[in-house]
């Protein structure tokens, strides 16, 4: 026991004295969070937009006004034909163009049903999709207020998106996603490259040619970044509740237990990348590219998985980052327990033992 | 200026801040001879030829290589050198052929004169079989014999030698020692830093430096009565130790 | 027997690192491992240690098998490897004190052993590892591996890339570390160092060419060795090369070691053929071999 503190008491050393690593290590997730939450953000506000209304009766009028009041559009221009669309979207004006039809207030009652054109600038798809989303959050929002009177109800399907977001606001969707990054990034590359800078320095070698034994390194070049990622979620999260007044639903204890198992599910990839590797470079091509790019590309973070195409959806299964997100989320964005996540916990879980019993195959006692 | 004289150094000295690692240090080298340079680690032999070779700028005094100062033409000095170290010699991923275009390439050989070089030195070293292998699989004797020959394909007048042979077999490194005295021998100097003594054994004349200045110069021989010892070595032990 | 090699090969995909090497250290000696990088010497020196397999042969250290018994070597021996191998972002005292914790000791305990050489560095304990020059920091990985008392000794060309007065020192530390009845067994590519040992094996291309006491391997060089100087080296070494009788030509320092294929050999019939080459100065006297030519000799 003696011996394994002393270890450790060794690991920390290399890390306080390495200021750039810990500068990566802390500075890295407040720095990804504050980017996130305000710079790469997903909201809008104050888009230019054009209105082409055909009817111009009082419906329209009041969809107009109602468009106009919120605090995401500011009516540009009015156009008065067609032709004009196009010209606003090549002048660059707007990035939006509403299309009411002829009659809309006539059809709405006879009918039912009126349409409006959303019309998006596509160049940017992600800010067209949020726009029409707006629009049709401020549309049905209007319906349901008209339909209060009335007996017959128009019943709209509501953008999922929403419900769980009803602000709107981007950064609750990124949280989870940040977090899966960082505490992958700190558990994964870090523990790979300490472990590989041993067997560069040599060190290693002489640890082997010592009664120490295999675990007793491994653990010890391992429970310094559990401890440092626990720092690291518990940041994250403070940082979302207090700087984003981001609600966390359900709870906090269950939180804690699902980051830990992704924690050591992460650990458990770093050792078995160190014993692939022999160099530190090496160990950090393979954390980069074997792990964060498909945490970023394949997880769900950033692209929804169901649209990507069928081969990459079944890739995405095998990328515990994937599960973790769906149940931190669950947890941190739905409020559900434990009832509602043990399916994805298990396929974490399962697959933390799989890479443990890997890495403890695949460390060497020797050096070949 | 004595053309005779290839390296002029006059009271050269290298402060870093208060530190002062190389100390008014003065000496001459001629054409074509062998000079050591030796000094223990930190001893500021490093420095001093940094400064030789153009890279490093002294605090203060005067130095001349090639014919010309290390203040005002150190770019024309890298012209006129050649350069090999233990250390960083060749490109293991590139083949023997390779290597010698590429150096050549470096100091602007023409094509020509490139593909002259080459059969020559490919030759002279006996390296025919290997020409179109990669260097890392050579044996490192091979390598540091190549690495020099290298260091010489743009006909340098100065050529320095960073602790050329450590480590290498004791055959090999007198194959070695004898592509220099060759290259002396046509007129080319060499200026040796090295701390491995048995090396400066073979020079014609050996510097020490002890703490940023030089407290010995003359030929092995000399250096060996003067100090009643018997091999360099035992000379550089006494002078250390004062 | 302190170290028992038996017949070890080892190979690396095409190269043969080691080819059926058999030696054995006596318990209390200094033994030396002398031959140029790439001889086979880290090789050697990694099956011993446990760190490696070896393709055949068998050996023992302090009475275990380095297979079956790897576990009990690596409580027994103290290794340092070729590059330096301590913590550089760690101080001299944490990396001592670190090495003692993991080897289940204390720096205390065993301070005896370490006293004389850790002395020398104690006044920059508190500085990084990485900060050191090249002798201390060669002081301080011996220290570390002698913090456990081990009772067999690794040291892999401690030497290389240290300066001659650090060099001395070490080969006195190396010394008094013997009497302390701990067995040593030492690599090194300078043939000079040889001489320290008690014995030694000279060792090129994964082959071991002899083994023996520096004295007798010295004594047993089978010809008179001449040494020849005169005024122009290269021209000295070329004539002697194209000389018909010589056996071998080496330059050695500011002389050429020679030696000649006939048993009448007389000097003054060189002395005469070198004049005829236009060489002047020129000094034949007769020298005594060193280590060096005997592993030339052999390597030939």
């Amino acid at each position: 026991m003696k011996r394994f503190i002393g270890f450790i008491k060794k690991e920390f050393y290399h890390i306080f004295r390495d200021r750039r690593s810990l500068f990566i290590l802390f500075g890295m997730p407040i720095a990804q969070i504050l980017l996130f939450g305000f710079a790469i953000t997903n909201e809008i506000n104050n888009v230019d937009i054009a209105i082409l209304d055909h009817s111009k009766d009082a419906t329209t009028k009041e969809i107009i006004n109602k468009i106009s009041a919120s605090k995401y559009f500011s009516i540009k221009q009015i156009i008065e034909k067609e032709a004009d669309i196009e010209s606003v979207f090549q002048k660059g004006h707007v990035k939006a163009v509403l299309n009411f039809e002829k009659d809309f207030s006539k059809n709405l009652i006879k009918d039912n049903k009126a349409t409006v054109q959303i019309i998006t600038d596509a160049t940017d798809p992600n800010t067209a999709n949020t726009i029409s989303n707006y629009v049709n959050a401020i549309l049905q929002q209007y319906q349901k207020d008209v339909n209060k009177d009335i007996t017959i109800v128009y019943q709209i399907i509501p953008e999922t998106r929403m419900v769980y977001n009803p602000e709107l606001k981007s950064v609750y969707m990124f949280v989870p996603g940040v977090m899966t990054i960082i505490l992958m990034l700190v558990s994964a590359m870090m523990t790979s490259i300490s472990i590989t800078r041993e067997k560069e320095l040599g060190t290693m070698e002489i640890l082997l040619v010592s009664p120490l034994k295999p675990f007793q390194v491994i653990i010890g070049k391992v429970f310094p970044y559990i401890f440092l990622s626990i720092i690291n979620a518990v940041v994250i999260v403070m940082l979302s509740i207090f700087i984003f007044k981001m609600p966390v639903e359900g709870s906090l204890f269950l939180l804690a237990l699902e980051s830990i198992l992704f924690i050591i599910s992460a650990l458990a990839l770093g050792i078995l990348i160190s014993t692939i590797s022999a160099t530190q470079q090496t160990a950090m091509m393979i954390s980069l590219m074997g792990l964060m790019l498909p945490v970023i590309l394949l997880s769900g973070f950033i692209f929804p998985i169901s649209s990507m195409p069928l081969p990459l959806q079944v890739i995405s299964n095998i990328i515990p980052a994937k599960w973790f997100i769906i149940i931190i989320k669950g947890i941190m964005l739905k409020g559900v327990g434990i009832q509602f996540i043990w399916k994805e916990t298990l396929i974490l879980l399962g697959m933390t033992v799989l890479f443990i019993a890997l890495s403890v195959k695949k460390y060497k006692i020797r050096l070949e | 200026m004595n053309n005779n004289k290839v390296i002029q150094v006059e009271g050269l000295t290298k402060m870093f801040g208060d530190f002062t690692a190389v100390n008014a240090i003065t000496f001459d080298v001629e054409k074509g001879e062998i000079f050591g340079f030796l000094g223990a680690n930190g001893a500021g032999k490093t420095t001093a030829m940094k400064m030789l070779i153009g890279i490093s700028n002294p605090t203060s005094g005067n130095a001349n290589v090639a014919g010309f100062d290390v203040f005002t033409n150190a770019e024309d000095i890298k012209k006129n050198i050649g350069y090999m170290s233990q250390k960083f010699a060749l490109y293991d991923d590139l083949t023997v052929r390779e290597n010698i275009t590429f150096f050549g390439g470096i100091y602007g050989l023409s094509r020509k004169r490139i593909k002259e070089k080459s059969d020559a030195l490919i030759e002279e070293l006996g390296l025919q079989n290997v020409a179109n292998k990669l260097v890392g699989a050579l044996p490192l004797g091979w390598k540091q014999k190549l690495s020099f020959s290298v260091s010489l394909i743009h006909d340098p007048k100065i050529v320095f030698l960073d602790e050329p042979t450590g480590g290498v077999d004791p055959i090999t490194r007198r194959q070695f020692w004898e592509l220099i005295y060759k290259a002396a021998n046509q007129g080319t100097t060499v200026f040796v830093t090295t701390h491995y003594m048995d090396e400066a054994e073979y020079c014609d004349r050996v510097s020490i430096m002890v703490n940023g200045k030089i407290e010995a110069l003359d030929t092995p021989k000399k250096l060996k009565e003067q100090f009643k010892a018997e091999n360099m070595n035992d000379v550089f032990l006494k002078l250390a130790r004062g | 027997m302190s170290i028992s090699v038996k017949h070890i090969s080892k190979s690396y995909k095409s190269v043969n690192a080691l080819q059926d090497i058999s030696f054995e250290v006596k318990k209390g000696e200094l033994y030396g491992l002398i031959g140029p990088d790439g001889a086979g010497k880290t090789t050697l020196f990694r099956i011993l240690t446990t760190l490696l397999f070896a393709d055949e042969g068998t050996a023992t250290v302090a009475g275990f098998d380095v297979v079956a018994d790897y576990k009990s070597i690596r409580n027994s021996v103290g290794y340092m490897p070729g590059k330096f191998s301590l913590y550089q972002d760690l101080t001299v005292e944490e990396n001592l004190d670190f090495f003692a914790t993991i080897f289940g000791t204390t720096v205390e305990e065993n301070y005896d052993l370490i006293k004389d050489i850790y002395v020398q560095i104690e006044p920059f304990k508190n500085r990084r590892a990485g900060k050191l020059s090249g002798g201390m920091k060669q002081k301080l990985a011996l220290s570390c591996a002698l913090i456990h008392k081990p009772k067999v000794l690794f040291l892999d060309e401690p030497t290389t890339g240290v300066d001659p007065v650090s060099r001395k020192e070490f080969w006195e530390m190396l010394k008094r570390l013997q009497q302390k009845g701990i067995t040593i067994l030492v690599s090194t590519p300078y043939m000079d160092e040889a001489a320290l040992c008690d014995r030694i094996a000279l060792i090129q291309d994964g082959k071991i060419l002899e083994i023996d006491t520096p004295e007798a391997i010295v004594k047993h060089y089978p010809k008179p060795i001449y040494n020849v100087r005169a005024n122009n080296m290269y021209q000295l070494i070329n004539s002697l090369n194209a000389y018909e009788h010589n056996h071998s030509v080496y330059p050695f320092g500011e002389f050429v070691h020679y030696t000649d294929n006939r048993t009448d050999f007389n000097p003054d019939h060189l002395k005469a053929y070198l004049e005829s080459k236009n060489l002047s100065n020129i000094h034949i006297e007769k020298t005594i071999a060193t280590i060096e030519d005997t592993f030339m000799e052999l390597a030939k």
